[in-house]
C-alpha cells in the first residue's frame, strides 16, 4: 500500500494547568482571557501521525481545527511539532460557544470526502467537556471501522493492529482500513515544537474555510441547564493505629 | 506600536517554557543541594535541548542556531532563566555571539563545536585588581615571534572548570589618550590544557549553585598569533561590537525568576488561611502583590523595548542598562516580598524562593553594577549638556 494520507483533528481548550472557574451565572466555564491550548489527546495524536510519517507509513499530515478563529493558533502549534497542512473551519464567534460533537463529526465527514485520507487519528475527547462522542460518530457516519482508546498502533498494508486501553486490562484488535482511531494518554509522548519548526509552521499552509462552505448546521441541539464546581474535598482523618488504619480501609473503605 | 507577541513568539515561549518545567526543574533540588551538575545528566539534558532546537538558539541561523531577533530571544531567554542557572546555562547553552567574530579557522575550531554541544566557551576579564574598571587589568600578553606570551591572573570566571577553551582579555600595550594612558586589549583563544594556563577551583558563593567559577592563572602561557580574536589591541572593541546585548539577557533572565517568585507569591496569598482568612485577603498582602506585579511590568516593558531597539539599531547604552537595572532589583524586591507572604515556609528549599533570593543577589553584581549602570544612564543624560 502507498503511504496515505492522515487526517487529525485538533480542539482549542482550556490549558489543563488553568484553575477552571465557573461563571457567575452558571452557564458554563468562564474562558475570557484564559489560557488555551491544544487538547492534549489530540497533541498525541498528532505526535503519531508525525511518527508514522518518520517510519515512512504517511505521506501527508493534515490537521483541521473547527471552532472559532483563534483555533488557528492550535493548528500552528501542529504545524511546528511537524504537521504538515491545516484547515481551520471557523463555526463560531463566541469562545464560549462549544459545537457539539455531532456537528464536528459532520464537518470531519465532509473534510474527509474532499481529502480522502486513509486514517483518522483522533485524542479520545477534548479535556474540557470530556464528550468522548466524535471519532465513534465520524466513524458511524462514514461507515468506517473505528477503534477507541488505543495506546499502541501498527499498520499493515490495509489492516492496523492497535491495543485499546479497556477497564481491567489491555485489548488487541485488528481493524480494517480506512479506520478512526482514537489515541489514550499512554500511546506516546508528544514531542516540543522545535524552535527550527515553529520558524517553518508560519509558511505551510492554513486553508480557512466556515461551516457554511461544507454547508453543516451547527446550532447546538443540547442545553446546558447548569454548571456547577465539583463538592470540595473532605478533610481527612488521622489514625491512631497500624490496626485502626486498616479496620477502616477493611470496614469503612472496602479496599482490603 | 504593538506590545502584543506573535504567533511565532508565543510558541517558542511556549516550547522553552514547557521545556524548563518538564527538564530541567525535576533535577533543581539535586543540583542546589549537591551544589554540583553531573556530566550525564548534562548530556542526556543537553541531547534533549539540541532536539527541540533550543541549545545555542542565540546564534544566526547560518551557522546552526535559530536565528531569532533580539526581542525573541529576550523572550527565549526569560523562560530559560526561569531554572536553576547552572541547569539551563549548560544544559540549554548560548555561546557567547563573540565567537562570531571569530575567523574561519576559528569557527571551525571553535563556534561550530559549541553549537553542537561538544564544546563550552568562557569569557575571562575580570581581575582580583579589576573589576568594574576593566581598563586596570594588570594580566597582559607579549609579542615573541609569531607567538604570544601569557602572563596574569583571572578570577571570577563562569564555568570556566567545565569550558573546554577560555576566550581571555589580556592588556597587550599602552596608549596616550587627552584622558591619560590607556591599556590596550587584546583577546586570545586559549585551549584547556595549554602549557603554561591553569584553571583552578573559584570560591563558593551564595548565588546560582552548582554554576562554579574559577580562577584562571597564566604562567608564561604561550599561544600562536592565530588564536587572537579580531585583531591584536583591538580586544575591546571586539566585545564592544558581540557583547551589547548581555545586559538584556541578565535582565531577561531575572524577568523569569521574578515572575516565578510572584506566582508562587500569588498562589500562596490565595490559599494560605490565618486569622480566618486568605492572607490574600489582608491589605498587607494584597498590596505587596499589585507592587510585585506593576514593579515586574515595568522592568518588563523596559528589557522589551530596548530589545526591540536594538533590532532597529536605535538603542542606547543607556536603554540597556537601564533594563539591567531595573530588572535585577525588581527580582530582588519579588524575591524578598515573595518570602515575607510565605513567612517561614519562604526560607524553605522544598521551596524555589529561597534559592531565587540568593541567586538574586549576584544579578545586581555581575555584568556592570547597579552602580556602574546608573553611571551610564546619567553620563548620557549630562553628556547632552556638556557635563
Amino acid at each position: 500500500m502507498p503511504p496515505m494520507k492522515v487526517l487529525v483533528p485538533v480542539k482549542r481548550v482550556i490549558d489543563y494547568n488553568v484553575k477552571v472557574r465557573v461563571k457567575a451565572d452558571g452557564s458554563g466555564v468562564d474562558l475570557a482571557n484564559v489560557k488555551m491550548s491544544m487538547n492534549p489527546f489530540d497533541e498525541i495524536a498528532v505526535e503519531e501521525a508525525i511518527r508514522l510519517k518518520e517510519k515512512g507509513a504517511v505521506e501527508e499530515i493534515v490537521v483541521v481545527s473547527i471552532g472559532v478563529k483563534q483555533a488557528q493558533e492550535t493548528l500552528r502549534t501542529a504545524l511546528a511539532m511537524g504537521a504538515d497542512r491545516a484547515i481551520l473551519i471557523e463555526a463560531a464567534s463566541d469562545v464560549h460557544t462549544d459545537i457539539e460533537p455531532l456537528a464536528v463529526a459532520k464537518l470531519l465527514k465532509a473534510v474527509v470526502d474532499a481529502e480522502q485520507p486513509g486514517l483518522v487519528l483522533c485524542g479520545k475527547q477534548a479535556i474540557d467537556n470530556d464528550m468522548n462522542a466524535t471519532g465513534q460518530m465520524l466513524a458511524a457516519l462514514l461507515g468506517w471501522s473505528q477503534a477507541t482508546f488505543i495506546s499502541e498502533l501498527s499498520i499493515d498494508g490495509d489492516s492496523a493492529t492497535v491495543t485499546r486501553e479497556v477497564d481491567g486490562g489491555l485489548q488487541t484488535i485488528k481493524v480494517k482500513m480506512p479506520a478512526i482511531v482514537t489515541v489514550d494518554l499512554r500511546l506516546n509522548e508528544p514531542r516540543y515544537a522545535s524552535l527550527p519548526n515553529i520558524m517553518k509552521a508560519k509558511k505551510k499552509p492554513l486553508e480557512e474555510k466556515t461551516a457554511a462552505d461544507y454547508g453543516v448546521d451547527v446550532t447546538p441541539r443540547l442545553t446546558v441547564v447548569k454548571t456547577a464546581e465539583p463538592e470540595g474535598r473532605k478533610a481527612g482523618i488521622k489514625v491512631g493505629s497500624v490496626d485502626e488504619l486498616i479496620a477502616k480501609l477493611k470496614d469503612e473503605a472496602g479496599v482490603i | 506600536m504593538d506590545f502584543g507577541l506573535t504567533e511565532e513568539q508565543a510558541m517558542i515561549v511556549e516550547t522553552t517554557r514547557a521545556f524548563v518545567e518538564n527538564e530541567l526543574y525535576p533535577h533543581e533540588a539535586e543540583v542546589e543541594r549537591t551544589g554540583h551538575l553531573r556530566m550525564d545528566l548534562i548530556k542526556e539534558l543537553q541531547a534533549k535541548a539540541i532536539e527541540a532546537g533550543l541549545y545555542a538558539a542565540n546564534l544566526p541561523e547560518e551557522v546552526g542556531g535559530a536565528g531569532l531577533d533580539t526581542l525573541t530571544w529576550l523572550l527565549y531567554e526569560k523562560e530559560l532563566g526561569r531554572a536553576n542557572y547552572a541547569l539551563h546555562w549548560t544544559c540549554v547553552a548560548r555561546p557567547s555571539n563573540i565567537l562570531l567574530a571569530g575567523n574561519d579557522e576559528q569557527r571551525e575550531k571553535y563556534l561550530y563545536p559549541c553549537i553542537r554541544g561538544e564544546k563550552w566557551d568562557c569569557l575571562a576579564m575580570t581581575e582580583p585588581g579589576a573589576g568594574s574598571d576593566l581598563r586596570g587589568m594588570k594580566a597582559s600578553a607579549r609579542e615573541d615571534g609569531d607567538d604570544f606570551i601569557l602572563n596574569g591572573t583571572k578570577h571570577f570566571i563562569s564555568h570556566a572548570d567545565l569550558a573546554d577553551f577560555t576566550i581571555v582579555f589580556m592588556a597587550t600595550g599602552e596608549e596616550q589618550t587627552p584622558r591619560g594612558p590607556k591599556k590596550k586589549i587584546t583577546a586570545f583563544f586559549v585551549d584547556k590544557g595549554t602549557k603554561g594556563f591553569t584553571v583552578r577551583e573559584g570560591y563558593r558563593n551564595v548565588s546560582h549553585r552548582g554554576y562554579t567559577n574559577a580562577v584562571l592563572e597564566f604562567d608564561d602561557c604561550r599561544v600562536n598569533r592565530r588564536q587572537v580574536l579580531g585583531e591584536v589591541h583591538k580586544g575591546f572593541d571586539v566585545a564592544n561590537d558581540w557583547l551589547g546585548a548581555t545586559r538584556l539577557q541578565v535582565a531577561s533572565t531575572c524577568l523569569g525568576r521574578a515572575e516565578r517568585a510572584l506566582a508562587h507569591a500569588v498562589s500562596y496569598a490565595a490559599e494560605r488561611e490565618q486569622f480566618g482568612q486568605k492572607i490574600g485577603k489582608f491589605q498587607g498582602i494584597s498590596f505587596k502583590l499589585a507592587d510585585m506585579a506593576m514593579e515586574l511590568k515595568a522592568a518588563e516593558l523596559l528589557t522589551r523595548e530596548a530589545g526591540w531597539k536594538y533590532d532597529q539599531g536605535t538603542v542606547t547604552e543607556a536603554d540597556m542598562s537601564m533594563a539591567k537595572l531595573k530588572a535585577t532589583e525588581v527580582l530582588a524586591f519579588i524575591a524578598d516580598e515573595a518570602i515575607q507572604i510565605h513567612g517561614g515556609m519562604g526560607l524553605m528549599d522544598e521551596l524555589p524562593l529561597e534559592r531565587i533570593w540568593r541567586d538574586a543577589r549576584v544579578e545586581r553584581i555581575w555584568e556592570g553594577t547597579s552602580e556602574i549602570q546608573r553611571h551610564i544612564i546619567s553620563r548620557e543624560m549630562l553628556r547632552a549638556h556638556g557635563a
